[in-house]
């Protein structure tokens, strides 16, 4: 387990990240908590020539209420976020689900920017920022921009952002109390990853669902939107028969992954459980 | 004095383990050492048409780079046990050589090795030496590999048998006794292949010294002498006594460090050739694929009932993999520690079996924690819950009714099984009796039946199971093709101040021996166990010893250990008798002194140490010092035993099974270090578990490793398993000092089928009756969806 010679080089600020990625281009690789690249690089799966440190940059790190939202820096370890006050309160679904992510020392070394950047399509907060209607915030050479949780994850380990970009922080609108969450996860017995994740955040009044937004990983190449069951869901007051006919609908139409744990027909129909099972904890 | 045996002392050792002091192989750093990487095949099976190393040779650090030719005349390693065919033919053993020339015949093979100034130059230059490779097609599977047009993987062994073997009773009575039967439950399975996932991956350094000719092994191994002498006399043929192995601390073995490895001959030869220490530590990717896995066999099993349940015959038909190449102690696992067994704690009549062991590409098969008997056990447990459900009989009722009726082998001479073996002590009903206690077992089942009702899949299991341990008597095993005794040495050192060193070929790689053996010593001289040091792992300072596997350390190194201790108190008594002025018969030991009986006239143990040292008022004619040695070979196995019981959740709507409690009461003999014991059963269940829910070393069709991370292969974790219930009885071994009998494996032996017959129960509502280790979720929910 012995990674390729590589240079490395502890980044101070954002800045000088993107220039010293921008200079390198292929060949460097940023590095925030090392939990995915470094794996990969010991196999040597990965193989860069310089690898960009973040983790020291300040500036990554907050989680700051900017009113409406909360801007979570992309260097925030998972352990951060399930502990954060804020974010229990103003996006609880992120604090569950982070809570759901590997072990203690995964979660006080992994971050949430590395997570998302690496796109494991098996990773757990791909389907809680989107089910949250998280954006993200990149810095590249060629700017600043943002792109919505929906439209940052395109493929098996392959996302949205450009080669020189940096991610900066995720955007999350904050929830009011008549907003509920849960994340159901089905784990893979050995890595523990999700062989099918379902995050779920309505607004409900009483009984009545106002509005939904299902998201799934694990299930295919990339996280997603389950726009079926979402709104099967909105406008409807929940009982056995509207959450069992909503959970029916899950995951229709993606191409689903099988594996040695599970086949496409296991996981279509553990979409359908953990559905149920995530709509039904949002509401206990 | 308090007593030290029987008292859960704190293991002795922890310290520097907790500390991270330990001395690992990979710890260990020599002057001027090399550092080895393997290039290992991709494919399954390929013929190797040509290794290019010239560019990895140009490579900077370098020092060399070695294939399969440069040790075309060397030996391949051994293999320590001979089963013979049928019809008397030899097994076939075809060589397993350093390196391969021709062909690989497993993924993972060895096709290079690359010797460097650094790990990381090796690592780099690895990727450099060019291998035109030939993949051809494979074969996995142990039963397939038999059949007709299967790939050969060796050219030389036809449809892959290595060897059939029967045992027992004659096949005929056996078929008779079965056709008769009022019912006969017939299952048929794979004992899925597990991977040991020893914590520390193998390590070795070679070093040779060139002014004393002399080699030095460094070897993450379970057995030190046993090494060496493989290694020098049939590998490399060196002189024994040139050669030191060191194996101090070793993180796990399971089994998967008995055996002789290639890379171990492999450093100890480069080092003589470069003349400077060759490391080599496995990456945990490289134990995957080249540690030797466990079980993989696939069966048929029968077993005969009569009209009142009591068992009538037994009918075995079992495949056993070898891997692509015979593993030292392979041929005896599914032959001589596995038909030996199938008599389990039943009167069964007649018992016969019959097994085929196939090469296939996949790696080595051989002992892995209970060996042989986890298999046994899982067979017998299967058929008897699946019996009982079949016959509508309460599976622990079915277990009372065939019990062997108690021996304590002291009044009579033990029971004589129909598959060669005597059991040496035996009480069978009590173990099962307390565990359904321990369960509230009327009450489980009332609980079952509201939780039907209900909806939910409760389900019990049971396995009653026997084991052999102590392995053994070097004649026995001798006659069943052992090609090594199987006794145990001890050397007890007592010091001028009565301070002692033991040196034990016995070798502890996470048993606890510095300390129970520390605790035994303690208690017999009378002193405290800080006067004592146990010594193990050193070949130029224990004498010789076998090794620890198979539960034999105490049985058998604790009986060796006991010798050397009365010598001494023998000895002792005799000086004792000169300062004391009294005749020997007249004295006692106890509490660490002689005393003269009936006076209060004594000599301590330290006293006597120090005469024996300085031996100027001393008796006539006797040697000085206070030092001996014995050799230990056992009179029989050990036969522990036990009723292990689980019950467990299966949920509906994924198929996916929880483990709700885990009894365990077992029956190990003696117990020296009850929190030790403990221990040891805890790790053997959850291995156990392991193997029923979760771990799989899985083979594609191409040969290709699937689960070969922990990404993908799937261990037990705490959340995984209740906490586990247990409790003891004891039924001395009536063979040795210590009427002990072994921990180390029982857990592993019989969790693993009352956890599979737990799940059956609970999906008994479906008709569900046999399914294929590990229960993975989704094969429990096709089994349920139907
Ligand atoms: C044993 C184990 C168990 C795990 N279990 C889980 C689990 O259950 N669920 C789960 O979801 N994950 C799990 N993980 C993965 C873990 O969450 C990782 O921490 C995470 O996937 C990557 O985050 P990191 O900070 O370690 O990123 P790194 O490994 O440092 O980087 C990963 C990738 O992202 C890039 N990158 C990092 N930060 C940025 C950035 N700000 N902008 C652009 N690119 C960036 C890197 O260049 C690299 O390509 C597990 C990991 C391990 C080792």
């Amino acid at each position: 387990m012995i990674p390729a010679a590589f240079d490395y080089h502890k980044a101070t600020s954002v800045a000088e990240a993107v220039g010293l990625l921008k200079e390198h281009g292929m060949d460097a690789k940023i590095l925030a908590g090392g939990h995915s690249l470094i794996p990969a690089m010991k196999l040597r799966l990965n193989q860069p020539e310089l690898l960009i440190d973040i983790s020291g940059i300040a500036d990554l790190k907050g989680i700051k209420d900017e009113g409406r939202k909360l801007v979570i820096g992309a260097a925030c370890t998972h352990g951060a976020i399930a502990s954060s006050a804020e974010v229990n309160k103003d996006a609880p679904i992120l604090a569950i689900t982070a809570k759901t992510i590997g072990d203690i020392q995964i979660r006080n070394k992994g971050t949430i920017g590395g997570s998302i950047a690496h796109a494991d399509p098996a990773a757990d907060w791909p389907a809680a920022l989107i089910a949250a209607d998280a954006t993200i915030e990149v810095l590249g050479g060629g700017g600043s921009r943002t792109i919505a949780a929906t439209d940052f994850f395109t493929g098996i380990y392959d996302t949205a952002l450009e080669e020189d970009e940096v991610i900066i922080a995720i955007h999350v609108p904050k929830v009011s109390s008549t907003f509920t969450s849960a994340y159901a996860k089905f784990f893979q017995p050995a890595s523990r990853f999700a062989i099918v994740g379902c995050a779920v955040v309505m607004e409900m009044k009483d009984n009545y669902c106002v509005s939904a937004r299902v998201a799934f990983t694990g299930v295919s190449d990339m996280a997603f939107f389950d726009e079926k069951v979402s709104s099967a869901l909105a406008g409807k007051s929940l009982n056995d028969e509207t959450i069992a006919a909503a959970a029916a609908q899950a995951a229709q139409g993606v191409d689903t992954l099988g594996d040695h744990f599970a086949s496409e027909e296991y996981r279509e129909h553990l979409a359908k459980v953990y559905a149920e099972r995530a709509i039904r904890e949002a509401i206990a | 004095m308090t007593k030290m045996i029987g008292k859960s002392v704190k293991r002795v050792e922890d310290k520097r383990f907790i500390t991270g002091k330990g001395q690992y192989t990979d710890d260990i750093i020599l002057p001027n050492m090399t550092y080895a990487q393997f290039v290992r095949s991709p494919y399954a099976h390929a013929k190797v048409l040509g290794v290019d190393t010239s560019e990895a040779l140009a490579h900077p650090g370098v020092v060399a780079v070695y294939t399969g030719a440069d040790f075309a005349e060397i030996n391949g390693v051994p293999c320590g046990w001979q089963v013979d065919f049928k019809n008397g033919d030899t097994m076939k053993e075809p060589k397993h050589p350093l390196i391969v020339v021709d062909k690989a015949r497993h993924a993972g093979d060895a096709v290079a090795i690359v010797i460097a100034e650094s790990r990381e130059a090796a690592r780099d230059a690895a990727d450099l030496v060019d291998v035109d490779y030939e993949e051809l097609e494979a074969v996995v599977d142990p039963k397939k590999a038999a059949e007709e047009g299967a790939p050969l993987v060796h050219d030389d062994v036809p449809n892959n048998i290595c060897f059939d073997w029967e045992l027992g009773n004659p096949k005929e009575e056996v078929d008779a006794a079965i056709a008769a039967a009022s019912h006969v439950t017939t299952l048929e399975f794979a004992n899925q292949r597990v991977a040991p996932n020893a914590i520390e991956p193998r390590s070795y350094i070679g070093d040779y010294d060139s002014t004393n000719d002399k080699y030095t092994l460094y070897t993450s191994t379970q057995n030190p002498h046993l090494i060496r002498l493989l290694m020098c006399a049939f590998v490399l043929g060196i002189p024994e006594h040139k050669v030191r192995i060191v194996s101090k601390d070793v993180g796990g073995g399971f089994g998967s460090k008995i055996f002789h490895y290639t890379e171990e001959a492999l450093v100890t030869y480069i080092s003589k050739q470069l003349g400077r220490p060759v490391k080599w530590t496995a990456e945990r990717s490289e134990a995957f694929l080249t540690d030797a896995h466990g079980r993989d066999h696939v069966s048929k099993a029968e077993m005969g009932f009569d009209a009142e349940g009591k068992i009538t015959g037994l009918r075995i038909k079992t495949y056993a993999s070898m891997g692509g190449y015979l593993s030292t102690f392979a041929p005896a696992v599914p032959t001589y520690l596995h038909g030996t067994l199938l008599q389990g704690v039943y009167t069964t009549p007649k018992i016969h079996i019959d097994v085929v062991a196939t090469f296939t590409h996949t790696s080595a098969v051989d002992a892995y924690r209970g060996a042989g008997r986890p298999e046994a056990t899982y067979l017998l447990e299967r058929l008897m819950d699946t019996a009982a459900l079949e016959m509508e009989m309460d599976p622990a009722e079915l277990r009372f009714k065939n019990f062997i009726p108690a021996f304590n082998g002291i009044d009579e001479p033990g029971y004589a099984t129909n598959v060669a073996l005597q059991y040496d002590s035996g009480n069978y009903a009590p173990v099962l009796e307390r565990a359904l206690e321990m369960t509230g077992y009327k009450d489980f089942r009332k609980e079952q039946a509201e939780a039907r009702a209900n909806g939910k899949l409760l389900g019990i299991g049971f396995s009653t199971y026997i084991e052999a341990c102590g392995i053994a008597p070097s004649a026995v095993v001798g006659a069943l093709g052992a090609r090594a005794g199987l006794f145990e040495v001890s050397q007890v050192r007592v010091h001028p101040t009565g301070k002692v060193s033991v040196f034990t070929g016995a070798h502890s790689h996470g048993q606890g021996h510095e300390t129970t053996f520390a605790q035994v010593v303690a208690d017999k001289f009378g002193i405290p166990m800080e006067d004592v040091d146990i010594v193990h792992g050193d070949s130029d300072t224990v004498a010789f010893g076998m090794g620890t596997y198979g539960s034999r350390s105490l049985a058998v190194g604790g009986s060796a250990l006991v010798k050397s201790i009365e010598k001494i108190i023998d000895k002792g008594t005799k000086i004792a008798a000169h300062k004391l002025e009294a005749a020997e018969e007249d004295l006692e030991f106890a509490e660490g002194k002689w005393t003269v009986k009936g006076t209060d006239k004594s000599i301590g143990f330290a006293d006597i140490s120090l005469t024996a040292y300085v031996p100027h008022d001393y008796p006539a004619g006797l040697e000085p010092g206070l030092d001996f040695s014995s050799f230990y070979d056992p009179a029989n196995f050990t036969y522990p035993f036990g009723a292990h019981i689980a019950i467990v959740e299966v949920d509906k709507d994924t198929g996916k099974v929880s483990l709700k409690r885990f009894i365990a009461v077992d029956d190990v003999g003696n117990v020296i270090n009850p929190m030790i014991v403990d221990g040891q059963i805890h790790g053997g269940v959850v291995q156990g578990i392991g193997q029923a829910l979760l771990e799989h070393a899985f083979y594609d069709e191409d040969g290709q490793l699937v689960t070969g991370s922990y990404m993908d292969y799937a261990m037990p974790r705490a959340d995984d398993v209740p906490m586990i219930e247990t409790d003891r009885t004891t039924t001395p071994c009536p063979h040795n000092p210590l009427g002990v009998k072994g921990a180390g494996e029982a857990g592993a032996i019989g969790s693993t089928p009352a956890v599979v017959n737990a799940v059956m129960d609970a999906l008994a509502p479906y008709g569900i009756k046999n399914l294929s280790m590990p229960l993975t979720s989704e094969s429990v929910w096709r089994a349920m969806k139907g």
